[in-house]
């Protein structure tokens, strides 16, 4: 299964640029143009995201580099110990939606103390794959296209990143108990 | 967040790291987007001419039943639609760098649906709602992390992975629909 999944992404993105442009000669259409035109838009969305993405970055930065947010990891501590939360844990949980670097940086060091297949090895492993780095895909998606207010987002995101955590911590500790 | 971080610098004498960390920030952002920028102007370019092509319509039109119902706003043969599956499909395979450009240029058309305004719409934050949640099917690099630290199963996470994926990404959905009913409610 895994093994299938693999070669299909492999395979997947040749056959795709293939088949758009067999459609695109099929059709008589002027593929080069095209192409060119698109990639124009490209880079007008690259240079009105640098902004947003570089501000973004610049205050994770001074929030990580200040202590403060390690600060505030040790000051939750007590309170995650005692709903059963692996303190371990906790860095990984709160940098997972702030930064992807971090936390994978986080993650890597999990599994080299602990072992891949320890239960915090496999916790780290299905939490950093199971959610995504919200804050980061917020800044892009919605910076690419200008749009500053971001309703009810950052919110529903951030929840969805909290069940996640919860729900790695359930399903990891249910299959390999 | 930046000045809880100065303020916080402030009294703890973390100020050098503070500085330092201004400039790398920057850097870092910088070196993201030109990586970005590669992708952005080489799958725009692919996908203008597959949406000249009509490939896109016809990707909207195969999954319509499902798709229409998660974004109700969004008419079934509009281009966003097309940008939209075609980012989830991207995702599902774990092909990031070519889900980002497509996402952008469903935000794009999405924007066109709301009348270019500056705030993001309903199927604006549904849309980022299901890709902050993540729909990988199989995390690809952890495994890799896994395999370098002599895993005997590196890929027995795959599973615990899948199961907490499907529960986030839904209860993002309920969670957005919920938010999504009580705006409406206010509005009236």
């Amino acid at each position: 299964m895994i093994q299938w999944i693999t070669t299909i992404s492999i395979w997947l993105i040749p056959c795709i640029i293939l088949l758009i442009l067999l459609v695109a000669t099929a059709k008589k259409l002027p593929a080069y143009e095209l192409f060119v035109e698109g990639g124009k838009d490209g880079l007008k969305m690259a240079i009105s995201l640098l902004p947003f993405l570089l501000g973004m970055l610049v205050a994770i930065a001074i929030l990580r580099s200040s202590g403060a947010l390690d600060a505030f990891i040790q000051l939750i501590d007590p309170i995650l110990a005692k709903v059963g939360f692996p303190a371990e844990m906790a860095p990984l949980a709160f940098i997972r939606p702030i930064s992807g670097t971090a936390a994978l940086s986080v993650t890597t060091e999990i599994i080299q103390t602990f072992g891949p297949d320890s239960f915090m090895g496999r916790l780290a492993s299905t939490m950093q794959g199971s959610t995504d780095t919200t804050l980061y895909i917020l800044t892009v998606y919605f910076g690419a296209v200008g749009i500053k207010r971001m309703g009810d987002a950052l919110k529903v995101g951030l929840i969805a990143d909290f069940i996640g955590i919860i729900i790695s911590v359930i399903v990891v500790s249910w299959i390999f108990a | 967040m930046a000045c809880t971080g100065i303020i916080y610098a402030m009294l703890n004498g973390t100020m050098d790291k503070v500085n330092e960390a201004v400039f790398k920030g920057a850097n870092d952002a910088i070196t993201l987007v030109i990586a970005l920028t590669s992708v952005l102007v080489f799958w725009l370019g692919m996908m203008r001419i597959a949406e000249k092509a009509g490939i896109l319509r016809g990707l909207s039109r195969l999954f319509k039943p499902v798709v229409s119902k998660i974004f109700p706003e969004i008419p079934p043969d509009h281009p966003a639609m097309g940008y939209i599956l075609a980012n989830f499909s991207a995702n599902l395979f774990g092909l990031g760098n070519a889900a980002t450009p497509m996402g952008i240029k469903a935000m794009e058309e999405m924007k066109k649906l709301n009348n270019s305004a500056t705030y993001a719409s309903n199927s604006m934050i549904t849309f980022l709602v299901i890709n902050t949640s993540s729909i990988t099917l199989v995390p690809t690099q952890i495994i890799a992390i896994r395999m370098q630290y002599g895993s005997q199963a590196p890929t027995e996470i795959v599973g615990t992975t899948l199961i907490a994926t499907v529960v986030t990404t839904v209860s993002a959905l309920l969670i957005d629909q919920f938010l999504r009913k009580r705006r409406e409610l206010h509005s009236l």
